[in-house]
């Protein structure tokens, strides 16, 4: 099947079995580097996208879903290489460290942003629930998120 | 003068003789009143832009011409030997380009010898059975899928304890036992240092095996052309990986490349190649195409190695003062399937305290499982565990605070050796992480609508001292930037801001100037692997050699643009100036007037001081809440102080210790790779089953530095601190909990159930 969507702000169009996943187009035929295979069952985020703005896991999410939908990765955050505000932030705050599971942490984070400005520390361990990262220890990640937070 | 020295290098407490090649003239170690601009500062990564905005290229992404995708079948058993295996199926399935079996492949000894690459026995359910090469992943699954194999089913053992009997199923035809004894070493006499005792306190203490889980599995790409063979591989030692390829395939180092640019996480399960790399290899060879393979997630948790599980019956006796008058430790190890060591749960034993009368027996067990691996501290973070819950429980018993009964064991020297140490300021440590925590507030026990809170603490010894062979080059272009070149690679420890932090500081030029370029081994500069916390302290010297160099260089040739003496000038922000200020010129002026000559500096890492022990400390404080009613723990707060000598980034240091902190909590209440006692099956290789911290369980952590001087393990002053942080974390908790519920935690992970089922025992 052809499917054809927007990924990062450009309208893309891909030849795709109807069993492949989002991941797997993302990165063996769109070639897209900062979406990351950890486990590709679901459990570890290092995948994830947004998909019309919410988060979800490429290797769960079947290419087909996302045919005429808005496809962003943590590539499409930045502009005219001016980094966001998030990914200033998680620099800042050195929440990468391997920096595997950052592009789904940022994305993530970004998704929790927009739509709740200033979260409680409840609402960013519910957000980033389905988010693990071996070598961080969260903190800093937790920490640039509340640097964002408009509550502040 | 180029002088040749020889010296011993030690790898968590695996010590080799090394030649070291010195060229420079001594170099002074940094003072303790230096003033800097960036060592010691918050300097933020300086490849944390390619992480964020996902342009950082790990190995599953590298993506080749032609390149072909191998998948593996995997033993479903414990134990078992293969009858017949019939490939021909998945041979003849289009888009196959190889299927490779233990009767087709080279007998390439794999684990020591003990068994070969793929081979008709196999003793650990995941381990590898075949290699299927595809065209594409999907072909190469289904394959995988079409090859059959009649096995014969072997008895088993999975517990280490029951592999010790004499009539338990052997793994091995020479038995279950590493080297067929155990290792013992001891000083002093325990008989009479048991003797002398007025306590003597027995307990036996258990940790669980627990899996690394590296957010990027094992992964390889190897390409071998008739130039020779190329391998991208996740690894933390690129230079290892390229020694043993060549030995295996016997080709000269010369042909062998290994690149790593970034990779998603080792904590010690990614030194060596894989079986994943040779076979990739071979398979790339054999078609003259490029191959990858990267593991799933189940494939890394069944086969990818492990932290050993360990079973420690301690004997302790004690002054009524507190002091240790002996100690006995026979620890059983279960090493899983294969082994060419075993982890040293004896070191804290050994390395901790002032022990006159000591004796510690180590038994590695094979058993069915999973071989264990290097993880973050091997060996110690499980040891430490056991000697600080006897710690504890003496202070309870003789009723002296726990902080006090482990300052009158300090080890003013190096316990087992006797040397002195190049430094060592645990006490600090104590004191001031005691002071930063409120140890004196928290360590009374809290009860509060149905939860307790309670404190505890623990110590910390480990390596960390790093050491030759390393070398660098530090290259001044034309335009002015600066290239730091070595290889090394950087695991998500910030290895390249460390070292562009040092030649900013060397050259006095802005740090965005300066590129590391690291990860490839044609660079032909070695450096050793990234692991038992020596990155900084190995190649950190050997770089600021290097930019010493280069500097001096510059200085001689900046002497005569200027008609100045090179020792009137000084380089400052950028500039090469002489001291008074009269005469100046920019540095990339002066590069550019030199065109295309480019300044190279070179360094290496000189030997560690013979006669001293160089050795990193912690003092670790937990405040843990527990719920009496449903068993659940959560930890509070933990601050972390720390001795690495001088912190080059604090920065990125936090970072190191929060993130240790936070596997340490996971080993402690969460983690344990759990095996069905009766068939042998691994009952959670995957995420869903195998429980990792996530944000929620992330206490308030902090991090304290307490800095000593130390001008004698090397040029930095810096000490290790990759793996200090997790070391003494799940012992701090258990002691916290211990005093919670007033009942000694002996066994790891801390459960809900192992809580309920300790209260509901005591009320008996
Ligand atoms: S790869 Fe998708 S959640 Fe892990
Ligand atoms: S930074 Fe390594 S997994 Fe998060």
């Amino acid at each position: 099947m052809r499917i054809k969507f927007k990924l990062d702000g450009e309208y893309v169009e891909v030849d795709a079995k109807h069993t492949d996943t989002l991941l797997k187009i993302l990165k063996d035929k769109l070639v897209v580097g900062s979406v990351h295979f950890g486990c590709g069952e679901g459990t570890c985020g290092a995948c994830i996208v947004l998909v019309n703005g919410r988060p979800r896991y490429s290797c769960l999410t079947l290419a087909g879903y996302v045919d005429g939908k808005e496809v962003t990765t943590v590539a499409g955050l930045a502009h005219d290489g001016e980094l966001s505000e998030i990914q200033k932030a998680f620099l800042e705050n050195d929440a990468a460290q391997c920096g595997y599971c950052t592009p789904g942490m940022i994305l993530t984070a970004k998704a929790l942003l927009d739509r709740n400005p200033s979260p409680t520390d409840e609402e960013i361990f519910d957000a980033l629930a389905g988010n693990l990262c071996r070598c961080t220890g969260y903190v800093p990640i937790i920490n640039a998120i509340k640097s964002l937070s408009k509550k502040r | 003068m180029v002088r040749v020295r020889k010296t011993r290098a030690e790898i968590e407490g695996r010590w080799r003789e090394e030649f070291v090649v010195e060229e420079e003239e001594k170099i002074s170690p940094w003072p303790a009143e230096a003033s800097f601009r960036y060592i010691g500062g918050r300097v933020k990564t300086v490849d944390g832009v390619a992480k964020v905005t996902g342009s950082a290229t790990y190995t599953v992404d590298v993506s080749l011409k032609g390149m072909l995708v191998g998948k593996f079948l995997r033993c479903p058993y414990p134990h078992a030997r293969i009858l017949r295996i019939d490939t021909s199926d998945a041979e003849r399935m289009k888009g196959v380009r190889g299927v490779f079996t233990f009767l087709n492949v080279p007998k390439i000894p794999w684990y020591g010898g003990l068994t070969n690459i793929l081979s008709d026995v196999l003793r650990f359910q995941g381990e590898e059975v075949a290699f299927v090469v595809a065209e594409d992943e999907g072909v190469a699954e289904d394959a995988v899928e079409a090859i059959t194999v009649e096995y014969e089913r072997l008895p088993f053992v999975v517990d280490p304890v029951e592999a010790m009997r004499e009539d338990a199923p052997k793994v091995h035809p020479d038995g279950n036992i590493f080297a067929g004894g155990p290792s013992k070493i001891s000083r002093g006499s325990i008989e009479q240092g048991f003797g002398e005792a007025d306590v003597v306190l027995e307990e036996t203490f258990r940790t669980s095996a627990v899996l690394h889980n590296s957010l990027e599995t094992h992964s390889a790409v190897a390409h071998w052309t008739s130039i020779g063979l190329t391998v991208w591989e996740s690894t933390q030692a690129i230079n290892n990986i390229r020694q043993r390829l060549s030995q295996i395939f016997s080709i000269p180092l010369s042909m062998v490349r290994v690149v790593c640019e970034y990779m998603g996480g080792g904590f010690g399960a990614k030194f060596d190649p894989g079986r994943h790399t040779i076979l990739a290899a071979l398979a790339s060879r054999m078609t003259g195409r490029p191959v990858k393979v990267y593991l799933s997630r189940t494939e890394e948790n069944l086969a990818a190695g492990c932290r050993a599980q360990s079973i420690q019956r301690v004997k302790a006796g004690f002054k009524r003062d507190g002091r240790i008058t002996a100690m006995r430790l026979e620890a059983i190890i279960n090493l899983g399937a294969y082994a060419e060591w075993v982890p040293l749960v004896g070191g804290p034993y050994r390395m901790l305290y002032q022990i006159p009368n000591l004796e510690t027996v180590e038994w590695g067990v094979f058993t069915n499982t999973t071989p264990h691996t290097a993880m973050r501290a091997p060996g110690f973070t499980e040891g430490t565990f056991g000697l600080e819950s006897i710690m504890d429980m003496a202070a309870e018993e003789l009723g002296i605070d726990p902080l006090e009964i482990r300052l009158r064991n300090y080890a003013e020297v190096e316990p087992e050796s006797g040397v002195r140490y190049t430094s060592k300021a645990l006490r600090d440590a104590y004191l001031i992480g005691a002071r930063e925590f409120g140890w004196e507030q928290a360590r009374s026990v809290r009860k509060e609508n149905g939860k307790v809170r309670a404190a505890g603490l623990a110590s910390v010894v480990w390596w960390g001292g790093g050491g030759p062979p390393a070398y660098a080059e530090v290259k001044l272009n034309m335009d002015g930037t600066i290239q730091v070149l070595t290889s090394t690679q950087d695991i998500g420890t910030g290895t390249r801001t460390v070292l562009a932090q040092i030649v900013a500081e060397e050259l006095s030029v802005p740090i965005e100037r300066v590129r590391v370029v690291i990860g490839d081994t044609s660079l032909e500069l070695f450096s050793p692997g990234s692991g038992g916390s020596g990155t900084l302290a190995s190649m950190g010297p050997a770089v600021r050699a290097a930019a010493i160099d280069a500097r001096n260089q510059l200085l001689d040739i900046a002497s005569q643009f200027l008609d100045a003496p090179p020792e009137i000038l000084e380089l400052r922000d950028g500039r090469i100036e002489t001291k008074e200020g009269e005469k100046s010129i920019r540095l990339e002026d002066l590069l550019r007037q030199l065109r295309d000559f480019a300044i190279v500096g070179r360094g290496a890492r000189g030997p560690n001081p013979d006669g001293y022990a160089v050795e990193t400390f912690a003092a670790q404080f937990a405040e843990v809440e527990v719920d009496v009613e449903t068993g659940a723990v959560r930890v509070l707060r933990v601050t972390s102080a720390h001795d690495s000598g001088r912190i080059i980034n604090k920065l990125t240091a936090e970072g190191q210790v929060i993130g240790g902190v936070v596997q340490g909590l996971g080993f402690a209440l969460l983690e344990q790779r759990a095996v069905d006692p009766a068939s042998g099956s691994i009952i959670n290789p995957n995420l869903f089953d195998y429980l990792l911290p996530t944000s929620f369980e992330a206490p308030e952590i902090m991090p304290v530095f307490v800095e000593p001087l130390d001008t004698r393990a090397n040029t930095l002053g810096a000490k290790g601190l990759g793996e200090p942080p997790i070391i003494g974390v799940a012992a701090a908790i258990a002691n916290a909990v211990s005093r919670a519920i007033d009942l000694r935690i002996t066994q790891l992970p801390i459960t809900p159930q192992t809580i309920l089922e300790a209260v509901k025992k005591a009320k008996k």
